[in-house]
């Protein structure tokens, strides 16, 4: 047959019919389903919407965290996300995703620096919310807006509420570390 | 319904989509592997391939069973190198001290480490360079091999099942009979794994009797050890049973103890068991007070050495790293050896201790950053400039141990005798015991600054003084001549 008769004559159809898959495609697009959907439920995917703690250490980065978090005099009063996620719904959500692409991006690839230290925005969004729960105490304190890029840090000098003891935990050897040291 | 492919979609279109949606399989298939993997290693279980036991000295099967472990622990063969520490770069071997530090040399007259005296290398070399130093051409005895060795079973051995009994006796053999016979029973290991792990469950011991009869001692003093609190419950409780490191103290001392199995002061010549000298404490005067108190068998003053030149009865510092780290911060904060020297680390979603024990200062991202955050330039800073400043002290308080021994000399040519000088030889002592204490001590001050500054400073007043007492032999005796302490 030839080319162009029939690209003429299933035009109409094509259009018409886009959704009568062929029978491999739908095989290939239900497999990937499937995988798809036991990879999210044996990665626990549901539990990241949550706000227990036990799904912070899910991927085991964050062990030395949890377990310091467990001896830290905000046990009792805070899990995780009342510290390191904003408090609106909008805001919580969009944390949730962005941290939870570095994250996963991150302990796939194992590329990041360790020890794990907080950094940038969710240095500020746990500075906010110190300053959210405290707030009759620190209003004195704080004279005037609270965003100047050299204010200190509540946890600057109290490291230890959220994280009772030295939480961090050093990475694995990099190949060149071995002949660094020899040298 | 009636339908074909070539009505639906084009066969290049088909393949495209299908190619896609497998290479998007593929790629999700390869993270839940990826997470299987993780999931796996979190579990945190070994597999025991081999048995092992208390016999086990060579560390390879147990290497089959704890891979992680292993591989880390075979790198201490690699050489490593700080600015005051360690030996870097060749298969030779490492730099001579004694030509450094010429006064180390003359401190050492009439003792073997005049002989040869030099940087140190890893846990792997631990044997060998004992078996090839040129200071066995004196006499040595058996007990040198109580830490350079993994010497149980020969305890066990010698003492027909009793490792107590076995130590013991050790000190009475030659450093080459004891070897011999330890080759022999296919014990020529350096220190191995279980001599800080029961084979059973792995969990961390002490094995060494020195240490044991040590620690006990020092449990029952009265000497402060803020930083070990199951001495200072065992203490408080009814002392029934012997203060026993294996059940009574916790896994952070135990972090410690196991490293003080041999990091320390201790006597082991020929005339006397290996003994640790804590019963009155762990500080230099502490320590110098126990020495004081001995006396060998024949009844005379205890001493390691008598000094070549001066004819000063003498103490030896061995490597009280122990000691000096238990009148530090980091003790006082409940860090442990293993804290900086093996510290965790990560290794896929496992945790494992490092057994490269090393300098921290190789390894400042995983010893010190997980405390300290601050930039490991910074952390490195600090530490020099508390390395340098003691450096500086220790070679100051040597200059005055070398003007004591050239009074010395000077008197002695001028005729004075051994009763004219014998307060200056007894400062000598006092001295030189310090300075040694801190110079022979393998953190340059570090593990405990304040105390190793204050303990070279009463070297060097030490040593002053003795110049004095040297420079006036033929001055006629005073009340007030006496040793200010």
């Amino acid at each position: 047959m030839s080319q162009n008769k029939t690209e003429g004559a299933t035009e109409s159809q094509r259009a018409r019919r886009w959704w009568q898959v062929p029978p491999p495609v739908t095989i290939a697009v239900a497999v990937l389903l499937g995988v798809g959907a036991y990879t999210f439920q044996y990665a626990e995917g549901l539990s990241y919407l949550s706000a227990d703690p036990a799904a912070c250490v899910n991927c085991h980065i964050m062990q030395p965290q949890f377990d310091s978090w467990q001896k830290s005099s905000h046990h009792g009063v805070a899990v995780c996300v009342d510290c390191h996620l904003p408090h609106h719904f909008l805001g919580k959500y969009l944390a949730k995703a962005e941290n939870g692409y570095h994250h996963s991006r991150g302990f796939t690839f194992q590329d990041f620096h360790e020890p794990i230290r907080i950094k940038g925005k969710n240095a500020r969004i746990l500075q906010a919310n110190c300053i959210a729960c405290h707030e009759a105490l620190a209003h004195d304190m704080l004279a005037g807006a609270s965003n100047h890029p050299d204010e200190v840090e509540c946890v600057h000098c109290h490291a230890n509420v959220g994280h009772g003891e030295p939480a961090g935990l050093g990475g694995p050897w990099d190949p060149q570390e071995i002949r660094r040291a020899a040298r | 319904m009636k339908y074909t492919l070539q009505k639906g979609w084009s066969t290049p279109v088909t393949i495209a989509v299908v190619l896609v949606v497998a290479v998007a399989t593929a790629l999700v298939t390869a993270l839940l592997v990826n997470i299987y993997e993780r999931k796996d290693e979190a579990r945190n279980r070994f597999v025991r391939l081999v048995e092992v036991d208390e016999d086990t000295t060579d560390p390879e099967p147990w290497g089959v069973n704890f891979p992680k472990q292993y591989a880390s622990y075979r790198l201490t063969a690699e050489p490593t190198r700080t600015r005051f520490g360690g030996h870097g770069g060749s298969e030779a071997l490492p730099e001579q001290k004694i030509e450094r530090d010429p006064w180390l040399k003359r401190m050492f007259l009439g003792y073997a480490f005049s002989i040869d005296y030099r940087d140190r290398r890893g846990h792997a070399y631990m044997l060998e360079d004992q078996e090839n130093t040129l200071r066995l051409t004196k006499p040595q005895s058996g007990s040198c091999l109580h830490c350079h060795a993994s010497i149980m079973p020969l305890y066990r051995e010698l003492g027909d099942g009793d490792a107590m009994k076995g130590f013991e006796e050790s000190y009475a053999y030659s450093y080459q009979e004891l070897n011999a016979q330890l080759h022999d029973l296919g014990h020529g290991h350096p220190v191995s794994c279980v001599d800080c792990h029961s084979p059973e469950d792995m969990r961390l011991r002490v094995t060494r009797p020195g240490f044991i009869q040590g620690i006990r001692a020092l449990a029952e003093s009265a000497a402060p050890v803020p930083h070990l609190p199951s001495i200072e419950r065992w203490r408080a409780g009814s002392r029934s049973e012997p203060y026993d490191p294996n059940t009574d103290a916790s896994r952070t001392e135990m972090r410690s103890y196991v490293c003080g199995q041999c990091h320390v002061e201790y006597y082991c010549g020929g005339k006397l068991p290996l003994t640790f000298p804590w019963g009155e404490g762990l500080r230099a005067a502490a320590i110098e007070t126990y020495w004081n108190e001995l006396t060998f068998d024949d009844g005379s003053r205890f001493m390691d050495y008598k000094h070549a030149e001066s004819g000063a009865p003498l103490l030896k510092a061995q490597h009280p790293e122990f000691e000096l780290w238990s009148q530090g911060i980091h003790a006082r904060s409940g860090v442990s050896c293993a804290d900086c020297h093996m510290p965790y680390q990560r290794d896929g979603a496992s945790k494992v201790s490092d057994h490269w024990v090393r300098s921290p200062l190789l390894n400042v991202n995983r010893a010190c950053q997980t405390c300290h955050r601050l930039p490991e330039e910074e952390i490195k800073a600090r530490v020099e400039a508390i390395q340098q400043r003691n450096f500086e002290l220790l070679q100051r308080s040597a200059d005055a141990l070398m003007a004591l021994l050239d009074a010395v000399a000077a008197a002695r040519a001028d005729g004075a005798t051994d009763e004219q000088l014998a307060e200056a030889l007894e400062l000598q002592r006092m001295a030189q015991w310090r300075l040694d204490f801190i110079a022979a001590e393998n953190s340059m001050g570090f593990h405990a600054p304040q105390e190793a500054a204050m303990v070279l400073g009463e070297a060097a007043d030490y040593a002053r003084q003795g110049q004095v007492a040297a420079l006036r032999w033929n001055e006629p005796r005073t009340e007030t001549a006496a040793v200010t302490e």
